[in-house]
């Protein structure tokens, strides 16, 4: 539950989920805790394989089981956990009260069914509109996301839309039941920076109108800085730092929070002398997961880093981070 | 769409005809003499005689031409005549005449057309309506049991060739348990329900050689189709959207996976043409298979030359359908 009393629309508690593969398990997420409130917008950051996708997917039952299981966690969504719910009861809630965004605009469309038939099916399905009801709504919403001649628009193909128009047909659709939540897995990050921009706008004008909360993944801090009111940070399958957007950019307490942001390219000017990248390789998430996942990459880094994994601690307001050293007192922290 | 269906026919034409003449010329080729098969008494003038009136002493050329001009021309308006009752055709003696059986050579293909069609058509619909749920299965339970199970037969059912599986067929089901005839008889008319199940009886063994055959190919194109499919990212969305797997697997996968494998049903219709000459010769079904064999082996050049060139036609019609269907399965497809 967050400080200001109101219950979250979501809440995830200690959510762990491995891959059985040939060579041994894979802990992909590893006890991500985190909650969204009404109308939110958190922004989840990590660079890529640190877990953000599979997190989310774990949510409402997206990952292939096998190799995929969700071992241990709790995903309170509106009064029930939706890891302790059925198939049909989590079908009831994709699409319809949790929507969601992927990645690829090309590939995330069926390419032989008109966007109509696309947008149509789960306003049919969750909303048990009649045909010609459903096709009005279809037209509001390509309305709704900008896209032009609408109506007309409803029979053609996704290979005849442009990759940012196919990425607005996704976001009418997640939207399509009017969901509390929208999950946007890195949707910009297969678009030019132009097209990236107008998404963007787009999302944050929705945002306004319709009041839903929004997880947006990214590995981009720079998106994340224009539009998120909290920002949490994945490494190794797990939440290192979590904060409200300004305090986070401005008092970042995990050594790897610190160095994405040294990645970030200065936006005042200074051009790319400034961008470093991380050295070191990213994690091993097939190692046991009970030491830091970011020692080896640390430059902080001392014996209890290797002999336990860091819980995630108060560091400011709303701002906790997972690790041993205290940065500000230049000394490990006493916990 | 419509202007390159027509194109494609009216390129089918130069294709057809330098088929039609490779395929004339090899005849030709073979060593073989339109009298052999007669009785040994007649005299070598007679025989001569034979020949001059067959118009095989000809230069090939000539010979091609005529047998083109009665191919495309006196034989359709003969079929044209036959269907409407108008009389539009030439005197019958302009017709291509079989050596062997001195009738003409359209009036056997028609003669033995239905026989052919009724096996290979059913044989090959078994095959379809059995491999298309394998396929489905085998490929949404990927390595299950059903999936190993289906991967063997196909594997058996793929490499074994018919003229084995017809002759293991007829030994277990007609020779040890009598259960069917070993013989296909085509004199046989369904009249009522008695004669229907000896038809039935009858067809089984055919069919079944045939649609093993098919079902193992076709089921093996169906899943293998189905598993690029399922890792698709628009199955994801879909997932997402809600839907049942009922809907996510039999509309939005299957729609997407028909598409490569109605095109190789529909090239394969005359591959499974030729495939039942074989099971035609095992099950003794005087079809269009059996014709081609008892021509070939008597030297009858107007038949072998025929029923090849219907063949080609066969191939080259069957390629168009495929190229057509795919367009209109695949909107991603055009033609312009
Ligand atoms: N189908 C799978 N089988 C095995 N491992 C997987 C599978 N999908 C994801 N993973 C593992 O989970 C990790 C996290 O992946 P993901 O959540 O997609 O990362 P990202 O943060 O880039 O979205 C990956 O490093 C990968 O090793
Ligand atoms: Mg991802």
């Amino acid at each position: 539950m967050p400080d200001g009393g109101l219950p979250s629309v979501l809440d995830v508690k200690d959510l762990k989920t491995v891959f059985r593969t040939r060579r041994g398990e894979i802990h992909a997420v590893n006890n991500v805790s985190f909650h969204l409130e009404a109308g939110e917008l958190l922004g989840v950051v990590g660079e890529s394989g640190s877990g953000k996708s599979v997190t989310m997917m774990s949510l409402i039952g997206l990952l292939p089981m096998p190799p995929a299981e969700v071992r241990n966690g709790r995903v309170m969504f509106e009064g029930q956990d939706l890891l302790a719910c059925n198939e049909d009861q989590l079908r009831a809630v994709r699409g319809a009260r949790i929507g969601f965004v992927f990645q690829d605009p090309m590939t995330s469309l069926n390419p032989v069914f008109n966007v109509g038939f696309q947008i149509i099916e789960p306003l049919r399905k969750h909303m048990g509109l009649s045909k010609s009801r459903a096709r009005a709504r279809a037209v509001e919403l390509l309305e709704l996301v900008g896209i032009p001649d609408a109506a007309r628009r409803l029979g053609d193909y996704p290979h005849q839309f442009s990759g940012g128009m196919r990425q607005r047909v996704m976001i009418a659709i997640a939207l399509a039941c009017d969901p509390k939540v929208l999950i946007a897995d890195e949707p910009t990050t297969a678009l030019d920076v132009t097209i990236q921009a107008q998404i963007l706008e787009l999302v944050k004008e929705l945002r306004q109108k319709l009041g839903m909360a929004i997880v947006w993944i990214t590995h981009d801090l720079g998106v994340i800085a224009g539009i998120a009111d909290r920002v949490m940070v994945m490494y190794g399958g797990q939440v290192v730092e979590q904060g409200p957007v300004r305090e986070l950019f401005a008092n970042p307490k995990h050594p790897y929070t610190r160095m994405l942001l040294e990645t970030v390219p200065s936006v005042t000017g200074e051009r790319a002398e400034r961008l470093q990248v991380i050295d070191g390789q990213p994690p091993m998430l097939a190692q046991s997961p009970d030491s830091c996942p970011f020692r080896a990459r640390c430059p902080l880094a001392f014996e209890r880093c290797e002999q336990e994994n860091p819980k995630r601690v108060p560091v400011g307001p709303g701002h906790d981070a997972a690790c041993f050293w205290d940065v500000d007192a230049g000394a490990p922290r006493d916990v | 769409m419509l202007t390159y269906t027509i194109r494609r026919l009216l390129l089918a034409i130069p294709t057809l005809l330098f088929i039609s003449f490779i395929i004339f010329l090899i005849v030709k080729l073979s060593p073989s003499d339109p009298t052999a098969g007669l009785p040994l008494t007649i005299p070598p003038e007679v025989r001569e005689q034979i020949r001059e009136s067959l118009g095989v002493n000809q230069p090939v050329f000539v010979q091609y031409f005529r047998w083109l001009q009665l191919m495309v021309w006196n034989e359709p308006l003969h079929l044209i005549e036959g269907w409407t009752g108008w009389n539009v055709a030439p005197e019958s003696t302009t017709r291509i005449i079989s050596y062997q059986t001195r009738s003409p050579v359209m009036d056997l293909i028609m003669q033995r057309m239905p026989q052919t069609l009724w096996v290979v058509g059913i044989s090959y619909i078994v095959g379809i309506i059995i491999a298309l749920p394998i396929g489905i299965i085998s490929a949404y339970r990927q390595y299950s049991w059903f999936d190993q199970l289906g991967t063997f037969i196909s594997m058996l059912g793929f490499s074994v060739p018919t003229f084995f599986t017809g002759v293991l067929f007829i030994v277990i089901f007609a020779v040890n348990l009598g259960w069917f005839p070993s013989v296909y008889d085509t004199t046989h008319v369904v009249t009522d329900w008695d004669s229907f199940i000896v038809q039935l009886k009858q067809i089984i063994m055919p069919v079944m050689v045939l649609g093993l055959f098919n079902a193992s190919q076709i089921s093996r194109f169906m899943r293998a189709s189905m598993l690029d499919n399922l890792n698709q990212d628009y199955v994801r969305t879909a997932r997402a959207k809600g839907l049942t797997e009922k809907v996510v697997v039999l509309v939005h996968v299957l729609r997407n996976s028909l598409i490569p494998v109605v095109t190789v049903i529909a090239l394969n219709v005359p591959a499974v043409f030729g495939g039942a000459i074989i099971t035609e010769q095992v099950f003794k079904v005087n079809g269009i298979g059996q014709l081609l064999i008892i021509a070939i082996q008597s030297g009858d050049v107007p038949t072998v030359q025929t029923v090849s060139f219907i063949f080609a036609v066969l191939i080259v019609l069957f390629n168009l359908i495929a190229d057509v269907l795919y367009g209109v399965l695949d909107p991603r497809i055009r033609y312009d």
